[in-house]
């Protein structure tokens, strides 16, 4: 194979030993989660030493320290879990769209627009205040859910019908999406000039552990909210849908191969739009649970870039559904280690050398390198 | 409002948008497409800025921004190039990476205090012009001077020029430019690193000479992701590319302003008694990116333009590519 002949041409004469590559023909089942696991503990190792450099003397230490703190206590494993709700949904958004090879960016935008929306249910207002709580969480999350969606079908409306590269569709209206909601946080629902919205009544709320510590009293400060199980709850349905049904036969298909999927007579056109859609009601709904699970009023600080760890979470799930769950609660405490540290930039250093490292690891799944004697 | 003024800042903010388009338009003529632009002005802003800060010397700070940026974006050729990674994930994890290490690097920087930036000039004869004297030859920044330079050079370096050809042949049917004996995966080293060193040059500009000073990620505020944007509005052509990116800049600039005035055209300004309405404002330089990219898509196909034919393909010697 030529491959081989490139990488190992050359060294031939100096080294004692030579690097041959050959495309596997077929991968061990074991392979893929291990070059998985091997890339985020290479993330880790580099994000150390970035560490080091910047100014932490053990990094490794501090890392051991972190994982103590949020994996022994329920209060530690309750507060990952709230970091995980979000991500585990828009891990969801972004896996929907890859697997179509859309490139939706904008999960981040497409979350505050869903804030938004589930936040116009009680500030326009659009049902009074004294509304039931059963009444009041679904409809804010069906208005967080079509939020989403619209954020989501303009990119894909315009990728269908001009082919517009929806990257960066979707990257801009990311900001878009802030400024809105800037607007309202700032300007019409401004609460006494301060930059957020004021608190919503308790029945648009999502009920926390903490809220029947007077019953069981170990829920006490426990900040773990109803949103949680949306996640996994979402993850069963889009697995469904992907892996069982025929729209997501025709899902894959059209992003495996888009040529044998028009052949096939399915409309790439029409497709590109509902996943699109399905895709930013997801991240939508991650957006309505953050605002009525955690801080209860619409702000701007809502999100730490989870839109953007969505991405890498999913492609770190190889776009599974079932496995986004598990791999959000790895980045809700890699984020919330961040934030702990007052270093949430370290943990975005960390995701972006983890993605690295994934896809460059990629290269062992397609190829076997072997070191033999020259 | 001073339309001079206006149209003046805009060329400058518009050469930030300037270098890195290009940039990006080099590295997808050779069939890289790199996402990463705007990590690697972010790294290329904080890095020269820093420079500058420690040693005093600008043009010290610009050379480590170019440097810097150009090597990260080696990470990503490596990874597109010789591990055939899909570049639409390597290069948004480049973005991670780079903004993750400006952050990191650039912390404690936005206080540090005056720092001697690079020099402006007014050109003796030209400055004199009527009208567009005062707009693009007067009081700019040298970088400014650059752009005008960089565009026409970067156009006659890919049409007219036997490398340029080469640049072409790789980034349209690498496979016959390597039967040609071109080094495909040379080329495309390259001008992944011309793309990083310009884009770190983008950074560098905004750090220590259009809005000097280090805001974190506020620094670029997604102008890398407009430059992409701008690459495809440009049609991959270097003289588009410099239209579009002096035409946002004077976008921006001129959002900046509408601000001020009491009265706008001949009613009261909304922006002005208002200031949150200006959330709508700071819109409008990401919906006309749309805009724009529409526009080009548009035209692209009726015209049956389009994108490098290899753009993102990985070349593999001996497979059937493009």
């Amino acid at each position: 194979m030529t491959n081989a002949e490139q990488s190992g041409a050359g060294r031939q004469s100096t080294l004692p030993f030579k690097v041959q590559i050959e495309p596997r023909l077929n991968v061990p089942r074991w392979l893929p989660t291990a070059v998985s696991v091997g890339a985020v503990i290479l993330g880790l190792v580099l994000g150390a030493v970035a560490l080091r450099f910047a100014g932490e003397s053990h990094p490794f230490k501090a890392y051991a320290s972190i994982a103590k703190v949020l994996f022994s206590s329920w209060g530690g494993i309750s507060d990952v879990l709230v970091q995980a709700t979000p991500l585990i949904l828009v891990g969801l958004a972004c896996s929907v769209a890859f697997s179509m090879k859309l490139w939706n960016i904008g999960a981040e935008g497409q979350f505050f627009i869903g804030a938004f929306a589930a936040s116009v249910i009680v500030l326009a207002p659009v049902l009074p205040a004294e509304t039931p709580g059963w009444i009041f969480i679904p409809v804010m999350m069906i208005a967080g859910l079509i939020g989403g969606a619209l954020w989501g079908f303009l990119p894909g409306y315009l990728k269908a019908k001009f082919n517009v590269n929806e990257i960066i569709t979707t990257l801009m209206m990311n900001y878009i999406a802030i400024e809105w909601n800037n607007f309202f946080i700032f300007g019409v629902w401004s609460e006494g000039g301060f930059q957020m919205s004021p608190r919503f009544p308790k029945t648009a709320w999502l009920p926390r552990l903490a809220d029947y510590a007077r019953e069981i009293p170990k829920f006490g400060g426990l900040t773990l909210h109803l949103g949680l199980i949306f996640g996994p709850i979402a993850a069963v349905i889009v697995w469904f849908i992907l892996y069982r049904s025929k729209w997501g036969y025709e899902i894959r298909l059209a992003g495996d191969n888009p040529k044998a999927a028009r052949y096939a007579g399915i409309n790439i056109a029409r497709n590109t739009v509902l996943v699109m859609m399905l895709s930013g009601a997801l991240a939508g709904l991650a957006g309505m649970a953050q605002i009525c699970g955690v801080v209860r009023r619409l702000q701007g600080s809502i999100s730490p870039g989870y839109g953007f760890t969505g991405i890498i979470i999913a492609w770190l799930s190889k776009l599974n559904p079932l496995v986004v769950v598990a791999v959000s609660i790895f980045f809700g405490a890699l984020l919330l280690a961040g934030r702990e540290m007052g270093r949430s930039d370290i943990s975005m250093l960390i995701q972006g050398i983890i993605l690295f490292a994934l896809i460059a690891s990629e290269y062992l799944l397609r190829n076997r390198v072997r070191i033999v004697r020259a | 409002m001073n339309w001079t003024i206006i149209l003046q800042a805009g060329i400058a903010s518009g050469t930030v948008l300037l270098f890195a388009t290009i940039g990006e338009v080099l590295a997808e003529r050779s069939g890289i497409l790199n996402l990463g632009l705007e990590g690697m002005m972010l790294i290329g802003a904080m890095s020269a800025y820093s420079t500058a800060v420690s040693t005093g010397n600008p043009w010290l700070g610009l050379l480590v921004g170019m440097t810097v940026a150009g090597l990260l974006s080696l990470i990503h050729g490596f990874v597109c190039i010789h591990l055939q990674a899909d570049q639409v994930v390597s290069g948004l994890s480049l973005t991670f990476l780079g903004t993750g290490l400006s952050l990191v690097f650039g912390e404690g920087l936005s206080k540090a205090g005056a720092v001697s930036l690079l020099p402006r000039l007014t050109i003796p004869v030209l400055s004199s012009i009527p009208f567009l004297g005062d707009i693009l030859f007067t009081d700019q920044s040298i970088m400014v001077y650059v752009g005008y330079l960089l565009a026409p050079a970067a156009w006659y370096y890919i049409n007219r020029t036997r490398p340029g050809m080469h640049l072409r042949a790789v980034g349209e049917y690498p496979a016959a430019a390597d039967t040609m004996g071109i080094n495909v995966y040379g080329v495309r080293y390259l001008y992944t690193f011309v793309g990083g060193v310009l884009a770190g040059l983008a950074g560098a500009t905004i750090s220590l000479a259009i809005s000097p000073g280090w805001f974190s990620h506020m620094t670029t505020s997604g102008q890398g992701w407009i430059a992409i944007g701008l690459t495809i509005f440009a049609q991959w052509d270097p003289l588009r590319a410099a239209a579009g990116s002096y035409a946002f800049g004077a976008l921006r600039r001129l959002i900046l302003d509408l601000q001020a005035p009491t009265t706008l055209l001949f009613w009261d300004n909304p922006f002005y008694y208002n200031p949150y309405w200006g959330f709508f404002l700071k819109m409008i330089p990401y919906a006309f990116t749309i805009v724009v990219l529409v526009i080009g898509s548009r035209e692209a196909m009726r015209k049956r333009l389009g994108a490098p034919a290899a753009l993102s393909v990985p070349y593999i010697r001996g497979e059937r590519g493009v």
